[in-house]
């Protein structure tokens, strides 16, 4: 295994069908890479294909066009086989931890499961309570069950379970969404100390946008099945080339010595089956102009990469640089 | 004035397997008319609890004690008959999921039209076009199909505009709403917290705001309290409680949300857990959580004292807490 353990999308489309509505195009057409040691964090308001991307990511719903690499082979859909150890390498956490994890299981024989089978006799167990206090929890929940446990804890166990079978990537789909502010803390930390720690990449997906700017290396902003603008997460907030940035990150509310309301952006995402012709955000847009008819280009600028005529310097009217 | 709702040291205590468990401690607060008012604090603190309270939502077995008034009238201790005339015509409610709130099999029409026929007694006709009224109120697009259509046929953030104009539908002066944008996204969030800012500035309406989200708690609304362990642990004008916090506990959960100003900073998350209900420790309830706990913390819980412009806190220490911008 020579090959960095990176995860690549290019040109990925995902499409459900779906009685009434035929097909649903839910990713049109992502490109997008997560190195070892990198935090991706992908954002976008809810319906936007995030988690048919993450879900893509691991091999739950195949690509219809497009492939999904990860250590510079294609990731195969799941089935009943085992997947070979190269794929092992890349493991999912979920957003509800009361789902992922198995109820009428112990902890501890749920992390059993992931750990490689290469791994055996008493050395089994002792990789259980290291992956236990790998998150901070005590080896005595080896013993217990899920239920015992409280939503952030579940999830720590949740990602003890992902850790289990030494992964080289992890896809968090939402994984702080359901915990209260102080346990989102510690979960968070414990991701982005792990991925420090062990040298692994983390695609990070969630519509909480203060929080991937605090952990995010590299931000990538979905709408509508497509990234319509991604760059350092630095870079990115400093200065946000897409409209669609630029009103997510307008719409967060902030701590301030007066109240202060959040910018409102009009409308709402559209039904993907029905999604609008050329730019998919111009209806919501308040710089649309007449190019935006046609699909834009994705362009690249220097780390930065925007889908937005006016990023276009053939097109671009003044409004770009008061944006 | 007096306060349209003036909450008096109350004190919620709840029937469990293990004998009573004391939910609420002593909790005073006030919600003036046509006030924006915010309560903070993580799940479990007693926020939903204390709205439960004041709309008479308790679990049989409750005991409580001390004082609610809502417009002079005392609620605690009414009748089934006068809890009726206090929901939904003085005191209306907005929850967490809309999806739950809602019926999924009445159209939004009936379920609109359903408290102005009861508390309001209009006829069908009246109650049709106030319900139009509503639904443009609350910036429904197309409002009279809106009324023919099922809560499934809209996205998550127009149920709970829905949600919203039910709640108003029989004219309350004071809407608690639990938690009404945590479900959604930030776009969506910003439009509802402009649509309460404006049913306030048109109506005179008065909003309790129940949050978890201190950015929420500081962008809407104007006087915050801070729950912890079923007790107000910090109060006061919004913009000087979260920027200058006086309770260590404030100031703990400030540190611990992302701030959106700065990359690469690390969250500092607040060690150990809440307590559960019964379990909290004698003193002060944060103490096993506090940096800055003292030994005479541990003795009694800390009575909420005045502290600087409009402000009280629960705290002996008083100790000076950094706070990063």
């Amino acid at each position: 295994m020579n090959t960095p353990a990176r995860l690549s999308f290019t040109d990925v489309e995902v499409e459900y069908r779906s009685r009434g509505r035929g097909r649903v195009r839910a990713v049109a057409g992502v490109s997008l890479e997560v190195s070892p040691g990198q935090i991706v964090g992908l954002v976008g308001e809810s319906g936007c294909g995030k988690s048919t991307l993450a879900r893509a990511a691991v091999g739950l719903s195949a690509p219809s066009a497009g492939t999904v690499e990860y250590a510079g082979r294609p990731v195969t859909p799941l089935g009943w086989r085992p997947r070979s150890g190269a794929e092992v390498g890349l493991q999912m956490v979920f957003q509800n931890p009361y789902a992922s994890l198995n109820p009428r299981r112990t902890i501890g024989s749920q992390l059993l499961d992931g750990v490689p089978a290469a791994v055996t006799g008493s050395a089994r167990r002792a990789r259980v309570h290291e992956l236990l206090e790998r998150v901070a929890m005590p080896t005595s929940a080896a013993q217990r069950y899920p239920h015992q446990f409280s939503g952030g804890q579940r999830q720590r166990l949740a990602i003890a379970r992902a850790l289990a079978p030494e992964p080289r990537m992890i896809i968090a789909d939402e994984p702080v969404t359901a915990l209260d502010a102080s346990s989102q803390a510690q979960v968070v930390n414990l991701l982005v100390g792990l991925v420090r720690d062990l040298d692994m990449g983390m695609l990070f997906i969630s519509h909480d946008l203060a929080l991937v700017h605090e952990i995010a290396d590299v931000t990538a902003v979905m709408y509508l099945g497509r990234i319509v603008e991604a760059a350092p997460t630095r870079e990115l907030w400093r200065e946000p080339r897409h409209p669609y940035t630029r009103a997510l990150i307008d719409a967060v509310p902030q701590i301030g010595p007066t109240p202060r309301l959040p910018a409102i952006l009009a409308g709402e995402v559209p039904d993907p089956a029905n999604a609008p012709t050329g730019c998919r955000f111009r209806p919501r847009c308040p710089h649309a102009f007449a190019p935006c008819g046609e699909q834009p280009p994705t362009v690249d600028l220097g780390d930065r990469s925007v889908a937005c005529w006016l990023t276009d310097s053939a097109t671009a009217p003044t409004v770009a640089r008061s944006l | 004035m007096a306060p349209l709702l003036d909450v008096d040291s109350l004190a919620v205590t709840l029937p469990s397997p293990r004998g009573p468990l004391p939910i609420l401690h002593d909790v005073s607060l006030t919600v003036d008319e046509g006030e924006l008012v915010g309560i903070a604090g993580e799940s479990g603190c007693g926020k939903s609890l204390t709205a439960q309270t004041l709309l008479g939502l308790l679990p049989p077995g409750a005991a409580v004690t001390g004082s609610a008034r809502y417009a002079g009238t005392e609620l605690l201790g009414l009748d089934a008959r006068g809890w009726q005339r206090v929901r939904g015509a003085g005191i209306a409610m907005v929850f967490q999921d809309p999806s739950a709130a809602l019926h999924p099999m009445l159209t939004v029409g009936r379920q609109l039209t359903e408290h102005m026929r009861v508390h309001l007694r209009m006829d069908r006709r009246a109650a049709g076009r106030r319900a139009v009224e509503l639904l443009d109120q609350v910036r429904i697009p197309d409002p009279e199909r809106a009324l023919r259509a099922y809560p499934h046929q809209f996205s998550g953030g127009m149920r709970q505009r829905v949600a919203i104009a039910i709640a108003l539908a029989a004219r309350p002066r004071l809407l608690i709403a639990d938690e009404p944008t945590t479900a959604l996204d930030v776009t969506v969030q910003a439009g509802i917290l402009a649509l309460l800012e404006r049913l306030r500035a048109e109506t005179g309406l008065a909003v309790a705001f129940i949050t978890h989200d201190l950015g929420v708690l500081s962008a809407l609304t104007t006087r915050g309290y801070i729950f912890y362990a079923g007790r107000v642990v910090e109060t006061g004008p919004t913009g000087s409680l979260l920027t200058a916090p006086t309770h260590p506990y404030t100031a703990a959960l400030l540190g611990a949300r992302p701030h959106g100003t700065q990359t690469g900073a690390t969250l500092r998350p607040i060690p150990g857990a809440p307590p559960a209900p019964g379990e909290a420790p004698p003193g002060c309830p944060f103490q096993p959580r506090c940096g800055y706990a003292e030994p005479s913390c541990g003795e009694a819980p800390p009575p909420l004292t005045p502290a600087g412009v409009d402000r009280s806190v629960a705290c002996v220490v008083r100790p000076h807490l950094e706070v990063a911008a």
